[in-house]
């Protein structure tokens, strides 16, 4: 089944000079081969695409079922001389909820906030 | 030695809540309480401010609240608090804190006042490459305002040793504040990377207070925290082989759990194996965490590699001005309206030559916070503000935004909604870069004051 990452991961944004760090960390270590197979660099800039300039990398924690994505060119210039209300990117980490994957179906029912 | 040593923290930056560092204070049973009070331009806004305003004292503008606060429980249980709130005055800070223990009615209390970060007038000599464009550091001579390196925990170390009972720097790295009470009290040694790993992740976890307590963490449905208008300041249960459990006051709201620990152990961190910091360099991705009671979560096995050669350097810089302001439209329409806004805009600022190096019209509601990635196929808001800002080189230019956004009043498009402007508009630029400079070139001082 294709699903939104928000019911398969959670996720929060740091700021430093012009980059932003992402962490998407999976809710149930179950679904973080998948993330890990479909979520790479390149996916994610595509995802952030006009907002994000790049390059972007992408960094493993296996320990704790985590990518953590370190995105340059993402805050206009730097926090100070941004131009985006959000300058400090605190919301970028929820744009990536919104990036669908697939799940095998017999996992559904590990899926965090999915309609009843 | 003890055995188990109990840091709170008391705010994770100028403006955090007072409350949550009074009830840490009062009933967190601590050893040392810690406060986190910088953002990365904090040192060049008050060096402009202090040009500016000769009243101005130099250090946290809410330290007199801070103090006030937490002083009396601290002083009763002898809490020993950390704090950064010196910003570029450091002594001042002290000497402010001698007044608020006399009249508590504390004598004999000594405050330790730790400077030397501050290197502005040698910067360019100590330092010769931006870090972000690889470019000379001397290009920024024209513009430079202030420059201070990133302290470690060893000077906050020896003014505890020398039995300082408060400690307030100025520019120290976030982690060091919590560090430095754990390498004071079990020993451990500056170059002892096995301990200061651990340690500084932990401090790392605390530095940004209600982070790791269910604060910039819930979202109904998926991560709900109990009574998240009730957060706590963390505080963690320190082992002298640097573990530690993380947990909070009891009856409060928020949560401690592995995911509002994971999501903070990951915050502004990049290689999260060499996360860099002047005391260590602290490795998260062997890092093993169990909760192990409500609110309580265990956290080990943090690595630690030894500390690099040098110093990082922030350099803060004048770079201009930002004029910004914002209007509104609901109802049917409300977006056609403001695509015409945009477009009368747009030819206003061609007719009064405003002279931008950027400049930004966007439908807040539509597409002002994520920007370009917002999805085009969206449902059309009954509410949206149309927001303006722009980049100049000059005051005068930044002030054009404003003026022009105040003539759709009465010339704009019909149903326009606008503020009468009472707030300021334009706001000045200090853009931050970084360098890195030999450790052995910057050398903290310590000055002690008794109440």
């Amino acid at each position: 089944m294709r699903v939104r990452l928000q019911h398969v991961a959670h996720t929060r944004s740091g700021d430093k000079g012009n980059t932003s760090n992402i962490s998407v960390i999976a809710y149930d270590p179950v679904f973080y081969p998948f993330l890990k197979a479909q979520l790479g660099p390149d996916e994610f800039l595509r995802h952030y695409s006009g907002t994000v300039r790049g390059p972007v990398e992408r960094y493993e924690v296996d320990a704790i079922a985590a990518l953590n994505f370190v995105a340059h060119g993402a805050l206009g210039g730097g926090v100070s001389r941004s131009l985006c209300l959000d300058n400090y990117g605190k919301s970028l980490s929820a744009a990536i909820l919104g990036f669908e994957l697939e799940i095998p179906d017999e996992l559904a029912d590990r899926l965090r906030g999915m309609p009843a | 030695m003890k055995n188990t040593l109990r840091i709170g923290a008391g705010s994770a930056w100028w403006g955090d809540r007072i409350e949550p560092a009074v009830l840490n204070a009062e009933r967190g049973d601590l050893d040392y309480l810690c406060f986190e009070t910088m953002a990365e331009a904090t040192v060049s806004a008050a060096q402009v401010r202090a040009r500016r305003d000769p009243s101005f004292p130099g250090y946290d503008t809410n330290l007199d609240d801070r103090m006030r606060g937490v002083l009396p429980a601290c002083l009763g249980r002898g809490t020993r608090i950390v704090t950064n709130q010196g910003w570029i005055n450091p002594d001042g800070a002290a000497r402010r804190i001698v007044h608020w223990l006399r009249e508590f009615g504390a004598t004999g209390v000594r405050v330790a006042a730790v400077n030397g970060s501050l290197i502005t007038d040698r910067v360019l000599d100590l330092a010769d490459t931006i870090l972000e464009t690889g470019g000379p550091t001397s290009s920024l001579a024209p513009t430079l305002v202030s420059a201070e390196a990133y302290l470690g925990a060893e000077p906050i170390v020896e003014a505890l040793r020398n039995g300082a009972q408060i400690v307030v720097t100025g520019r120290v790295a976030d982690p060091s504040l919590f560090l430095a009470p754990m390498m004071h009290e079990f020993g451990w040694d500056a170059l002892d990377h096995a301990h200061l790993g651990p340690g500084s992740g932990i401090g790392h976890l605390m530095e940004c207070g209600a982070q790791v307590t269910g604060g910039y963490f819930c979202d109904p449905g998926f991560k709900d925290v109990p009574e998240p208008w009730n957060l706590a300041f963390p505080i963690a249960e320190v082992a002298p082989d640097g573990s530690a459990v993380l947990t909070k006051v009891a009856g409060t709201g928020g949560a401690v759990n592995l995911m509002t620990v994971k999501e903070q152990m990951l915050y502004e961190v990049h290689d999260p194996a060499s996360y860099i910091t002047p005391d260590v360099v602290v490795d998260f991705t062997t890092a093993s965490l169990e909760q192990v009671g409500p609110d309580r979560v265990r956290v080990s096995g943090i690595g630690g590699k030894p500390r690099t050669p040098t110093l990082k350097v922030s350099m803060g810089c004048m770079e201009g001005f930002i004029g910004e302001d914002m209007f509104f439209y609901a109802g049917p329409g409300a977006l056609r309206r403001a695509r015409l806004a945009k477009r009368i805009l747009e030819e206003r600022f061609r007719i009064v030559n405003l002279d931008a190096d950027e400049l930004r019209i966007d439908f807040l509601g539509l597409d002002a916070i994520h920007g370009a990635m917002s999805p085009s196929d969206q449902p059309e808001p009954y509410e949206i503000a149309v927001r303006v800002a722009a980049r100049t080189r000059t005051r005068e230019e930044a002030n054009k935004v404003g003026r022009e956004v105040d003539g759709m009043a009465v010339s704009g498009v019909g149903h326009t909604g606008k503020r009468v402007p009472h707030h300021d508009r334009v706001r000045e630029i200090i853009g931050v870069w970084s360098a890195l400079v030999p450790r052995e070139r910057i050398r903290p001082s310590i000055n002690y004051f008794e109440s």
